[in-house]
């Protein structure tokens, strides 16, 4: 039972009451009716890489596994899609459309291992979502059981459905709202051509600059990172793909399409990257030069977690024009708080991931990168941002709703569950917090940046 | 550009309206009045055109933030004059449409299969629901996970859910250069022709009429003519394509059958006057025996226009939704809106 008590945030910890591991949707249909006919809760997980707590188990619950269900049921490629049961990883869908050419975009860091149902539960994004969107935007359909065990379909294989969108509103819904037992994604066929480009700059606002000038000549690149001295340093140690050690910021720049049209926008790229001081400019094209370039960014985490007994892993997302400003401020609050933090992420979105670096083992250091985590997320709704954008807010960000939303808006997500699940068996206590804890956690709700004070401490 | 912020009036009518159970039709600039269950002239309007104007538009963040009552032809200048464009391509109807009810009816246009719907370019929304209380979901980010996906919800809800005030939507790049061409095919065989072209073109829309295949392509002025070395055919002005968003080619038709489905699949597809969607939509004028549903999961089939008269013998202008999804709408409905009073009766006779 131990191996289940957390999901990827290992520092929330549940032992679940029971765990079942169903092989077919007709015995998570029985498990599922058992538990609305005695009121227990179901707790819904796939892999178990999510990073929020979201599947978290219940004391008092079931903890029900789709890992599996991992078959992919159908390739359709009159209509470029593939029908997965839930357990089916992320990676597994694009090895299993490979040789017709043919790829799933979405890519988690943890594509590996995290499973398409639970993809769909969080939202997931990943490096490429800049240009091809979220889960959200690339799944069509979902077959989805509700808390009374019924079995329905939402969306469909056609480009609009009947009725309201729920095929959205289920996307990072964190298996509050139904368990998803089907998913039918798109598929794309592979761009023709494909080159990354590595930039190192002498400044994070050069850097920054550069990522807005790129969006601002019409470049849509397939992915857009950037990462800060501490982690180039401590991913360079790690793999050593030759990445510049003396930079204060690198940028990763995908861009894919077909060759000719490659080249011009190639040609833009650099232009812009050197009208912002990039220190130095490298352009992989083929496969094995652009895997080294990304393998850096991509253990980037791992390789954080050599330098520091433990992290703790930010998700806000920010509007673009704010990032040197919001970077320079989770600068300071390192300092304030003794920690250090290293940033890797989405540049293109928005999305930070602010890696908090402390010791566990250590009195107080797990509280004071909470509460520096806490500050962060607080800090990108000051901007007009979001307490997060790819990961979920399960339990760890439940706090932090209550700033972001107001007790009407609240409200209306207690009903729009309430809506689905008259009983509350699903997740019970996750995404959404009551108003009482709201009122406990005593935060004072922050109105879409219009509480422009950010140089004010906040208590 | 004109700038007003109504908000406060708008709650007002929102607040007398609950407060007494009076019914109210939410309307911008009426282009869509026709889109969905007519809605009687006896009862109260709520108009949306008087609160407009951009809150904030920096192209270079790709999100336009802007209020529902302003008319979408200035929203599509703001952004062409930056080179970028609202992808999903809505239909205008005319000139008085407005983003707002862009959103609310979530109708996307030919580029839907090539760039997305409409619901895949809403950030945010801000709304009134049946509190009476001004409400934000979502944002002006590209990516927000944080509590439900309320925006996306009410794109497309036709006014069920309450009164959309501002929406947040991300813009594209606009391409440098646009051509459409077309090839003489048969109706059974566009769909292979078509997927063969797929793969290396960047086709932006695709439309079958009249033993005619309609294809644009999209992109640098570079790919564009790179692009056009493989794709023979007639030259074809890219108005055809606003022509058919419009329903321009259906304006003498009675009733008027849109029926949604995978672009490869065979329903309605002989029957169609005209295949939109590389597939995926097709159109039916006058038929003599109506369409009926597609099976929920394959698609839908929607009464897009009609005359008074078909309406008596019952006809369903959405497709029914079976259960447990219409027990789920009308919960939903309850709560966004429990006194029942936005647009009753527009979108299912029961929401």
């Amino acid at each position: 039972m131990k191996v289940y008590e957390t999901d990827g945030l290992t520092a929330k910890k549940q032992l679940p009451w029971l765990v079942v591991l169903p092989g077919s949707i007709d015995e998570v249909q029985r498990i599922v009716r058992l538990c609305h006919q005695f009121e227990v809760p179901v707790v819904a997980r796939g892999a178990g890489t999510g990073l929020s707590g979201g599947a978290m188990p219940h004391a008092e619950g079931v903890l029900l596994i789709l890992a599996k269900l991992n078959r992919v049921l159908s390739v359709d490629l009159k209509n470029l899609s593939a029908t997965l049961e839930p357990g089916v990883t992320n990676l597994a869908i694009s090895e299993a459309v490979k040789s017709f050419g043919l790829y799933y975009a979405p890519d988690p860091s943890s594509q590996i291992a995290c499973s398409i149902g639970g993809n769909v539960a969080e939202n997931s994004g990943g490096v490429h979502c800049l240009k091809y969107g979220l889960t959200v935007h690339n799944v069509r359909k979902l077959k989805v059981i509700s808390p009374t065990g019924d079995l329905y379909d939402v969306g469909s294989d056609a480009f609009d459905s009947a009725g309201y969108d729920l095929l959205a509103l289920l996307h990072g819904s964190e298996g509050m709202l139904g368990i998803v037992v089907e998913v039918t994604v798109k598929l794309l066929p592979m761009p023709e051509s494909i080159c990354v480009v590595m930039a190192g700059f002498a400044s994070v606002d050069g850097a920054a600059a550069a990522v807005t000038d790129i969006i601002a000549a019409g470049i849509l690149p397939a992915g857009l990172e950037m990462m800060d001295r501490p982690a180039i340093q401590a991913a360079e140690a790690f793999v050593n793909v030759g990445y510049p050690t003396e930079a204060e910021a690198l940028l990763l720049c995908e861009l894919d399409g077909i060759e000719a049209e490659l080249d011009t926008q190639l040609h833009r790229l650099t232009q812009i990257l050197r009208g912002n001081g990039a220190t130095s400019i490298a352009t992989a094209h083929d496969s094995e030069d652009r895997e080294r370039l990304w393998l850096g960014r991509k253990a980037a985490f791992p390789a954080l977690g050599r330098i520091a007994p433990d992290y703790y892993c930010m998700d806000g997302t920010i509007p673009r024009r704010q990032l040197s400003f919001v970077l320079n401020r989770i600068s300071s609050l390192s300092e304030e708080f003794s920690l250090p933090v290293a940033n890797v992420f989405h540049a293109g979105d928005g999305n930070l991931h602010p890696l908090i670096l402390y010791d566990a083992n250590e009195t107080d250091e797990l509280q004071r990168a909470e509460e520096f985590g806490a500050r962060i997320l607080e800090l990108c709704i000051e901007v007009g941002g979001t307490i997060t954008g790819e990961h979920g807010v399960g339990v760890e960000k439940i706090d932090q709703m209550c700033i972001q939303f107001s007790k009407a808006e609240l409200i209306l997500f207690h009903g729009i569950k309430a809506a689905f699940d008259s009983k509350s068996i699903l997740n019970p206590g996750k995404a959404v917090p009551t108003l009482h804890r709201c009122a406990e956690f005593g935060a004072m709700h922050v109105h879409r940046g219009q509480e422009k004070f950010p140089e004010l401490d906040r208590f | 550009m004109l700038s007003h912020d109504i908000t406060e009036s708008l709650v007002e009518q929102v607040k007398e309206a609950t407060d007494r159970g009076i019914p109210l039709v939410i309307e911008g600039g009426g282009s869509k009045n026709f889109y969905g269950y007519p809605q009687s002239v006896d009862l109260q309007r709520l108009y949306t055109t008087g609160h407009r104007g951009v809150i904030d538009y920096s192209p270079d963040e790709l999100v336009i933030h802007v209020r529902a009552g302003t008319p979408l032809s200035e929203v599509k200048q703001l952004v062409a004059d930056n080179r970028q464009m609202l992808a999903f391509e809505p239909p205008d109807f005319g000139a008085n449409a407005t983003i707002g009810g862009v959103v609310a009816c979530g109708l996307s246009g030919p580029r839907r299969p090539y760039t997305g719907a409409v619901r895949d370019f809403v950030l945010g929304v801000t709304m009134i629901t049946g509190s009476a209380e001004v409400l934000n979901f979502g944002g002006q980010v590209m990516k927000n996970v944080a509590g439900y996906d309320v925006s996306r919800l009410v794109t497309g809800a036709l006014g069920t859910l309450g009164v959309i005030l501002d929406v947040s939507l991300k813009v594209l790049p606009a391409p440098e250069l646009e051509v459409t061409r077309t090839i003489r095919v048969a109706r059974h065989g566009f769909q292979s022709l078509l997927q063969s072209m797929s793969r290396k073109l960047p086709i932006s829309a695709a439309a079958h009429e009249q033993g005619t295949l309609s294809v644009r392509v999209s992109g640098s002025e570079l790919a564009v003519k790179e692009a056009l070395k493989e794709l023979a055919g007639e030259e074809q002005e890219n108005a055809y394509w606003d022509q058919l968003n419009n329903l321009e080619h259906f304006t003498e038709a009675r009733q008027l059958w849109r029926v949604s489905v995978a672009p490869g699949s065979g329903a309605w597809l002989q029957e169609a006057a005209l295949v939109d969607w590389g597939g995926g939509l097709r159109w039916i004028v006058d038929p003599t025996v109506c369409p009926g549903t597609i099976a929920s999961g394959e698609g839908q089939v929607t009464l897009m226009k009609y005359d008074l008269a078909s309406l008596d013998r019952e006809l369903d202008i959405f497709q029914p939704l079976g259960e447990p999804l219409a027990g789920i709408h009308q919960r939903l409905k309850r709560q966004f809106d429990p006194a029942g009073i936005f647009n009753p009766g527009r979108m299912y006779r029961d929401i």
